[in-house]
């Protein structure tokens, strides 16, 4: 953020990262395309939790709500209302915002441990609420959303979300705006003073900054990012489910992000996509593949104990965002 | 300077933590321009008076009146955006940040609140050139001198264009030589703040202060010029005894 840092260096890298997302549409085999779509929108949740995380030193347990907050807001309101995908994905976005802005002012009362708990303890909150409207959400079955609603209209264009090679594009362009959203915070103002909240919460606020006030924006910028993440799963991928709001998915994002680098811009890419393929490898191979799985992550933590890029960072490329 | 109209004034101010009283009806007036030093033995809430006026601690009773507004009941923040700042008895600078970025952050507050104009790059290096830390701007500040993170925070404090700049022990642990800058960069900060000083050391605090209170047991003692401090009796027996 210095002068020293090299800004046309870090957007080249950027531009590069989306380039090579983008030609890779062209060249990927059906299956690892189909992957890769997937592995777009999940980054895009935990881009979210590393703006919260990673900038601000905030620890939630329960991001699985804000994800789901945006996959029923669009999920419900496109097969319940009939909505089109572009207002299914905006209702996801205004669900995801509000319970960050609820849910903010309530938890950010507490911190550290206690914050954990309590994010953790609402997130339940929001699963069982899932369970309980089962007429709606069919809870833990779910529900998927019609070939012919994932479909819009823009005059003579016609986008069928349905179709892969749209899906991806989509997923992408997602990804794309998240990923440079998330740099344009990191190096404003405002993220200079989530990093020195991070490292000294006392310090800042006797620097004349309202503490809590930056805190509960972090909060709803990340809440509204997963809910992105979550509105774009349920409309480009067409199922919505209960699954996503379990405790699980709140883990999922934090592991995600802790192995590309908590702090790093593209961490969380790198992280969603390793894991995705640790996974996906072992469990070619052996039903024992969570054992596989153990060990990658226990090597990591030895070797890159600030996650992927985060040790790449402090050891090769300082300037990295 | 009794004509003048304080900067500061605090009224019968108390903070008790259980049975103690840290800080007990304290009668206090600082004038704009003044250099200010507080001292007494460990214990005599020093810190805890500072940390009142700062607003990192609630008073239990009393009233803080900045600049002719009753502050008493104002957050922190919003005291070091009237321009009270406050730098740490420990040092906490952030010590993963360059030297540059930890000055810009008390710059960008002066910017957002308009009490400073320019670029945000020649507000940090003004800063880092007065505390002669410029050619360490690109450090992290994990990685300064002791006498060089003490500075630093010196420099985060001026960022933040105080009218009161509360320095609270800021020569511990410096060397002589250090204190001697030291010193010198103090009395050019008060050419346009109003200084309020918490030290130990004598030879800091005679050298620069224009008036000292001696506070014990969380009262003011006494308060005068250097000399009569020096002169007074029960401040000799209180604190001085010691060292005189």
């Amino acid at each position: 953020m210095s002068p020293g840092n090299s800004p046309k260096k870090v957007y080249l890298l950027h531009a590069a990262v989306i380039a090579v997302l983008f030609a890779l549409n062209f060249m990927l085999p059906e299956y690892h395309h189909g992957v890769l779509a997937r592995v777009m929108v999940l980054a895009v949740f935990a881009m979210g939790y590393n703006i919260l995380f990673g900038y601000s030193g905030l620890l939630s347990l329960g991001h699985a709500m804000f994800f789901s907050a945006g996959l029923y807001g669009a999920g419900l309101t496109v097969s319940h209302l009939g909505w089109g995908m572009a207002a299914g994905f905006a209702a996801g976005i205004a669900s995801g915002a509000l319970l960050a802005l609820v849910i903010g002012v309530l938890a950010l009362r507490t911190t550290g441990v206690a914050f954990m708990i309590v994010t953790m303890m609402f997130a339940q909150v929001f699963y069982l609420l899932t369970l309980y409207f089962a007429e709606w959400t069919r809870g833990d079955e779910g529900f998927v959303l019609a070939q012919q609603a994932r479909r819009i209209d823009l005059g003579d264009l016609h986008f069928n979300l349905t179709d892969p090679a749209t899906r991806y594009m989509a997923a992408l362009a997602l990804f794309s705006v998240v990923l440079l959203a998330t740099l344009a915070i990191v190096r404003s103002a405002h993220g200079r003073v989530l990093v020195a909240i991070r490292e000294n919460e006392e310090r800042t606020r006797m620097l004349g900054y309202d503490t809590f006030a930056n805190k509960l924006a972090a909060v709803v910028v990340s809440g509204v990012i997963c809910a992105a993440a979550g509105a774009a799963y349920a409309l480009l991928f067409g199922y919505v489910g209960s699954t996503f709001a379990t405790v699980q998915y709140s883990i999922l994002p934090l592991l995600w992000v802790l192995l590309g680098g908590a702090a790093t811009t593209l961490g969380p890419l790198v992280g969603t996509l390793f894991m995705f393929y640790v996974v996906d490898i072992t469990s070619g191979y052996t039903s024992a593949y969570l054992l596989i799985v153990g060990v990658a992550l226990i090597l990591l933590v030895l070797y890159f104990p600030k996650g992927i890029l985060g040790t790449v960072r402090e050891r090769w490329i300082k300037w990295l965002p | 300077m009794a004509a003048m109209t304080p900067l500061l004034t605090t009224r019968d101010l108390r903070k008790s933590y259980g049975g103690l009283r840290a800080v007990d009806g304290v009668d206090f007036a600082i004038v704009p321009g003044e250099i200010r030093a507080v001292i007494g033995p460990n214990g005599a809430g020093k810190t805890t008076f500072v940390s009142l006026i700062c607003g990192r601690v609630p008073p239990t009773s009393g009233q803080i009146v900045f600049d002719g507004n009753d502050i008493t009941d104002l957050p922190a923040h919003d005291r070091v955006r009237r321009g009270i700042a406050y730098t740490f008895q420990i040092t906490s600078v952030f010590s993963n940040l360059t030297a540059y970025d930890n000055v810009a952050l008390p710059v960008q507050r002066t910017l957002t609140d308009g009490r400073s104009k320019g670029r945000l790059h020649a507000g940090v290096m003004s800063a880092l050139e007065r505390t002669g830390l410029a050619d360490r701007a690109d450090t992290v500040a994990g990685a300064l001198s002791y006498g060089h993170q003490r500075l630093l925070e010196v420099a985060m404090g001026l960022a933040l264009r105080p009218r009161l700049l509360i320095l609270d022990e800021p020569t511990q642990g410096l060397s002589d030589g250090e204190i001697e800058g030291f010193m010198q960069l103090v009395r050019e900060i008060a050419r346009d703040a109003t200084v309020l000083l918490i030290e130990h050391n004598m030879q800091v605090v005679m050298g620069l202060a224009d008036r000292i209170t001696v506070m014990n047991t969380g009262k003011i003692l006494a308060e005068g010029t250097p000399e009569q401090i020096r002169a007074n009796a029960e401040v000799q027996r209180a604190y001085l005894g010691t060292e005189a």
